[in-house]
């Protein structure tokens, strides 16, 4: 009753367990993976990420990057992926100047708009 | 004939040049061991985003509306050369092999009638390709303050690249790097990177995309090319410090060598003069 899941960022591998449960932030809305989910390739927003397993919740917070739902497991390549407990206000005010120095040259103002308030709500969730 | 005097100071200073060129060896076993480390905890995140996208390109490859990161510009006019090499010398020939890589390319481009821009990563690189390729410089990216090569760094480069490829200076950019093999040998490899290239086949299991093919793949490619970028500049740190690890280790051997030699030269010189001050003696004595 649990599904591999693996979850690496370019410089390293953060968690490889065996989870019941894995909360994905995705692209077009939050999704639950579990055991026997439709094989999926998902885009993330930056958000938290969730994971399920014997050994308790883990959460993570995620930028940029896919989730790879497959028969073998769920893998989440996240381009930075940092564990709740390590983050603070520093990291996210960086995130945040970032996505909006991001915003104000991006053409694609939609989106980069888009990015920024993801950040903010993803500061508000995190910061009680 | 040098002097005994010069000979001992130079023994003294090839001494110290040992010194300098053991501890550089042991600086660079160590590094060596963090950038292997490095290298390969990146590994598991390349493969598998390679993986996936090798998948998306060969279901979206082939029709137009493929993204112009994988598709390219259609033509092939313009390359960009990204020459990675290493901030600081001393590490054998390291620097010299990508260099003559890429200026075999340039040459060959050239040759064909190509234009080439090159975007040089790295001091090295920029002085060797100075001398002939320097109107053929658009950039350079400077790493010598970075003292552990993060994802960060290659995303700069990814940004720079990719903002010029949007801005349509360059059809085709190529990647030339060192890649690590073993302490003994790194490969010198040039690997194209826009459009984007695939290696081994496609997964072929059917998967549910959210959202579409299409921007999945748009959002990835980019990310793809800072990957790639990555794994290279990782590549190239390991590739760096082996060098410098045998080529200090020839040196320090080298300097072994060279203190035995001037030792026993120092020793012929010193029995000579006193055997030239003993007959110096006994002649002067025989004359009495």
């Amino acid at each position: 009753m649990a599904v591999q899941f693996d979850l690496v960022s370019p410089e390293r591998r953060l968690a490889s367990v065996q989870a019941s449960e894995v909360q994905i932030p995705g692209a077009d809305g939050d999704l639950t993976a579990m055991e026997g989910h439709a094989p999926t390739i998902t885009t993330l927003r930056p958000g938290i990420l969730k994971a399920v397993s014997s050994e308790g919740t883990k959460s993570y917070i995620v930028t940029g990057g896919f989730a790879e739902i497959s028969a073998s497991g769920v893998s989440v390549l996240a381009e930075r992926a940092v564990p709740v407990e390590e983050a603070d206000s520093a990291m996210f005010d960086a995130m945040v100047a970032e996505a909006k120095a991001a915003a104000a040259i991006a053409e694609d103002k939609d989106a980069a708009e888009k990015m920024v308030a993801d950040m903010l709500a993803l500061r508000a969730a995190t910061s009680h | 004939m040098p002097s005994l005097k010069d000979l001992k100071n130079r023994i003294g200073s090839v001494k110290n040049t040992r010194k300098i060129t053991k501890a550089m060896q042991m600086v660079a076993a160590a590094k060596l061991r963090r950038a292997q480390e490095a290298a390969e905890a990146a590994r598991p995140y390349a493969e598998r985003m390679n993986a996936v996208m090798a998948g998306l390109a060969s279901s979206v490859g082939t029709s137009d509306s493929a993204p112009r990161l994988l598709a390219g510009t259609g033509k092939s006019q313009v390359h960009m050369l990204v020459v990675m090499t290493a901030e600081r010398g001393l590490c054998g020939g390291f620097n010299s092999t990508i260099v003559r890589l890429a200026r075999a390319k340039a040459q060959e481009l050239m040759a064909a009638g190509k234009t080439v821009k090159i975007l040089t990563v790295g001091k090295k690189g920029r002085e060797q390709l100075k001398r002939d390729l320097s109107e053929h410089f658009v950039g350079h990216v400077d790493l010598s303050d970075v003292k552990r090569m993060g994802y960060g760094n290659a995303q700069g480069i990814a940004r720079d690249v990719l903002a010029r490829f949007e801005a349509g200076e360059f059809d085709v950019a190529t990647l030339f790097f060192n890649r690590f093999q073993s302490v003994i040998s790194q490969i010198p490899t040039a690997q194209q990177i826009i459009p984007a290239k695939f290696e081994g086949a496609a997964t072929t299991a059917l998967y549910d995309y959210e959202p579409s093919e299409e921007a999945i793949l748009a959002d990835l490619l980019p990310r793809g090319v800072a990957t790639q970028i990555f794994t290279a500049l990782l590549e190239n740190g390991a590739s760096e410090q082996g060098a410098r690890m045998s080529a200090m280790d020839n040196a320090t051997r080298n300097a072994g060598d060279m203190i035995n030699r001037l030792t026993i030269q120092y020793n012929r010189s010193r029995q000579a003069a006193i055997t030239k001050e003993l007959i110096e003696i006994i002649s002067g004595a025989e004359a009495l």
